[in-house]
């Protein structure tokens, strides 16, 4: 193994702007993921019709094919139908539609996961609807699923990879052009610790809240 | 759109390549899962650490990175691999990793008794997990292996990325070419999807097939009940 | 009916307890416990839940390791723990353990094997029998204990009492020559309880196995036992023939638990 540690110094940089190109379309990502996973969460949960199947149908699809497909779909396909985005809001918006239709589910679970007897108990203490949501049902709900969540930030973060295929010079489309203009070695080294020293720590995070707010698991 | 199905043979070379990706990566992942899965619940810590180690660096890193660090960073190191095994190799590898979690939690959630049944009846720790604690956690583990399998054909199109020449390659070639790039990814999309129904339908013939509370074939009886002298 | 006791001689201790404690963090489950039982003999442990008792039989069974003592079966050792020694799991200790065997409160059976194979599995596993042979000595245990029409059943469909039958005739299966019972009734309906007790009482009439028992059933343990052990925060209270022990202890905690037990 011939490691070239001044060529690694060197790039190191270049890698950690990547990095913050990675964090931030991750972040920006789960937050779209949530606000419209929330939205098709209450909509199915209204079961208004025609637009909650339409959506079911939506969450089935997303789910069963590929991300990269999917992100090759949105930045290729949507300008030839006039819709032509930044590649930065194209990455924002691949991921969070993708993952959508998992916090939709997550958001669901959670709050079918709210015990009956929590219900019943609001119901025969009078507690009008609004009420029972926002005091009693949400804050259970959303107890157990933080950890859920947290996992798929973690998982966006790495996913978020995906965007090289569609150009975006983020951490490993950075490691790539530094590859093919001069070693790879180093690059794709540094790249694949960069993801491990932010996801691993966070999986450790995410246990902890889990054992805090989700103790039956 | 036309244009397209000219290229009819190339997408089904592509299509032959995924099934067979997604076959060899989940042969590999089922091996890994069992090995890994089965090291991580031993009593002894020279066997439990590397197995953590093994699955949380494989959770922990994205498997675009792995693939490009094996097919690119490798042979730095004196290692070549030619794309398609490093492209099963990863897919194995890392979908490997989830389904050892998943061996090892469904093997542990058993309930304490049938270990301590098992013990007392003088079988030693292979034994038990091979004639007791497995037949038992397989019913729970096929659920979640399912998610896995499909995430794994989900992840194939990624060695397109690595000249691996599976659907996607060969679709991106056909776009350039034809330019028509609706028709070619939606149906992508659409093929995609069928494949992973496909898995999914399998999975869910391998539960019932494995389930706990099965009844044996009336015609298997006999066997079933074994020994000679049974009708008493 | 009593059975006649017999002083157990030094030479025909099947178990031997010598100086064996065990603790959970601040919790001594079992204080320097000297404890010797004689081939053939019938022995009840009774005494408040949280005492211990249960740890006795673990600990035979291997199931929990001893922080300090001695315990042989059969005058082999099982657990040597002495003098700070970390005893670990062996193949000396898997021959000795060989002659223990276990009817658990949960009954413990496989789910996904028939009634039958859950008898026969170990047998031919373990004791290596031939397949013919293992399933004679199987549907011979089933029908001693009522169940021989059962054979081709899952687990799951058989009553608690059913359940706790079939693991009375696999644990037989494997001719221990110690069998142990670990509250076997108590997780029974009361009406289901009868009919395992009566398997018990036939296997302490007919067998020359030594057995030890731990329960709540104090009629029952009268009647089978040679000895009753009263056992509370992990050492022995007192210990004697039934009838002196449970009509006439000696001891406050004794009578205190028997006056908790039998008069509510």
């Amino acid at each position: 193994m011939r490691w070239d540690a001044d060529y690694a110094a060197d790039i190191f940089p270049k890698l950690l702007d990547g990095l913050w190109l990675t964090i931030q379309v991750s972040l920006l990502g789960m937050a779209l993921a949530l606000l419209l996973g929330l939205v098709i969460a209450v909509v199915r949960y209204a079961k208004i019709p025609l637009l909650s199947q339409v959506l079911t149908g939506y969450v089935l699809f997303v789910r069963g094919t590929p991300l990269l497909i999917q992100a090759f779909t949105i930045y290729y396909v949507l300008p030839e139908y006039g819709i032509t985005l930044s590649l930065f809001t194209s990455g924002v918006l691949i991921l969070g539609v993708n993952y959508s239709a998992y916090t939709a589910e997550v958001y669901r679970a959670g709050i079918e996961a709210v015990p009956r007897g929590q219900w019943e108990a609001s119901t025969a203490l009078n507690l009008p609807a609004w009420r029972t949501w926002t005091r009693i049902v949400l804050p259970q709900g959303i107890a157990t699923i933080i950890p859920v969540l947290g996992n798929y930030q973690i998982q966006m973060f790495k996913d978020s990879a995906i965007l090289y295929g569609i150009g975006m010079t983020e951490l490993l489309g950075t490691a790539r052009e530094l590859g093919v203009a001069g070693r790879s070695l180093e690059p794709l080294t540094i790249a694949g610790i960069l993801y491990l020293v932010i996801s691993y720590p966070a999986a450790i995070l995410t246990r902890r809240l889990e054992r805090r707010y989700a103790p039956t698991h | 759109m036309s244009e397209v199905l000219e290229y009819k043979g190339l997408f089904w070379d592509g299509l032959e390549q995924t099934i067979l990706l997604t076959i060899l990566g989940i042969g590999l992942a089922l091996v890994i899962a069992f090995s890994v899965g089965l090291m991580g619940i031993s009593r002894h810590r020279v066997l439990r650490s590397p197995a953590y180690v093994f699955v949380e660096f494989f959770r922990g890193t994205s498997i675009i990175v792995q693939l490009f660090w094996a097919y690119y960073a490798l042979p730095f190191m004196g290692i070549k691999l030619d794309s398609f095994a490093a492209a099963v190799l990863v897919l194995g590898l890392n979908e490997g990793a989830y389904a050892a979690e998943i061996v090892r939690s469904a093997i542990k959630s058993l309930p304490r008794g049938q270990t301590e049944g098992a013990i007392a009846l003088g079988m030693r720790p292979t034994l038990r997990l091979r004639r007791i604690l497995i037949p038992q956690a397989v019913p729970a583990m096929l659920p979640s292996f399912g998610n896995v399998f499909v995430d794994l054909l989900k992840a194939t199109p990624l060695v397109s990325f690595i000249a691996v020449q599976d659907l996607t390659f060969n679709a991106l070639g056909v776009r350039t070419e034809t330019q028509e790039t609706t028709v070619i990814f939606v149906g992508l999309l659409v093929a995609y999807f069928v494949l992973g129904l496909v898995l999914a339908l399998i999975t869910w013939l391998l539960e019932k097939r494995f389930a706990l509370d099965r009844r044996p074939h009336p015609l298997l009886r006999p066997l079933v009940s074994g020994g000679p002298g049974v009708t008493r | 009916m009593p059975q006649p006791t017999e002083q157990p001689t030094p030479r025909t201790q099947m178990i031997e307890f010598d100086g064996v404690s065990k603790s959970w963090g601040d919790n001594h489950v079992l204080r320097s416990l000297n404890l010797d039982v004689a081939a053939g003999e019938k022995v009840s442990i009774i005494g408040p839940s949280g005492s211990g008792k249960t740890t006795i039989l673990r600990v035979l069974m291997t199931l929990e390791t001893p922080d300090d003592g001695l315990v042989t079966v059969g005058g082999e050792t099982l657990w040597d723990a002495r003098h700070g020694k970390k005893p670990k799991e062996t193949k000396h200790l898997r021959t000795v353990r060989g002659k223990v065997g276990m009817v658990f409160q949960s009954f413990n059976l496989f789910p996904h094997l028939t009634v039958i194979e859950n008898i026969v599995d170990a047998p031919i596993h373990v004791l290596k029998l031939s397949k013919s042979e293992a399933y004679e000595r199987g549907h011979d245990l089933l029908d001693m204990v009522g169940l021989a029409s059962h054979a081709d059943h899952k687990p799951p469909q058989l009553s608690g009492g059913q359940q706790q039958r079939v693991a009375i005739a696999r644990a037989m299966a494997m001719r221990p020559e110690v069998l142990l019972f670990d509250e076997p009734t108590s997780a029974l309906d009361p009406e289901l309880i009868g009919d395992v007790l009566a398997v018990i009482r036939d296997l302490a009439s007919d067998t020359s196995m030594t057995m030890l028992l731990v329960t709540h059933e104090m009629r029952f343990a009268e009647e089978i036992s040679d000895r009753v052990v009263m056992f509370d925060a992990g050492t022995v209270v007192e210990q004697g023939p039934p009838d002196l022990i449970l009509k006439n202890p000696s001891h406050d905690r004794t009578r205190s638990f028997l006056h908790a037990v039998l008069d509510h």
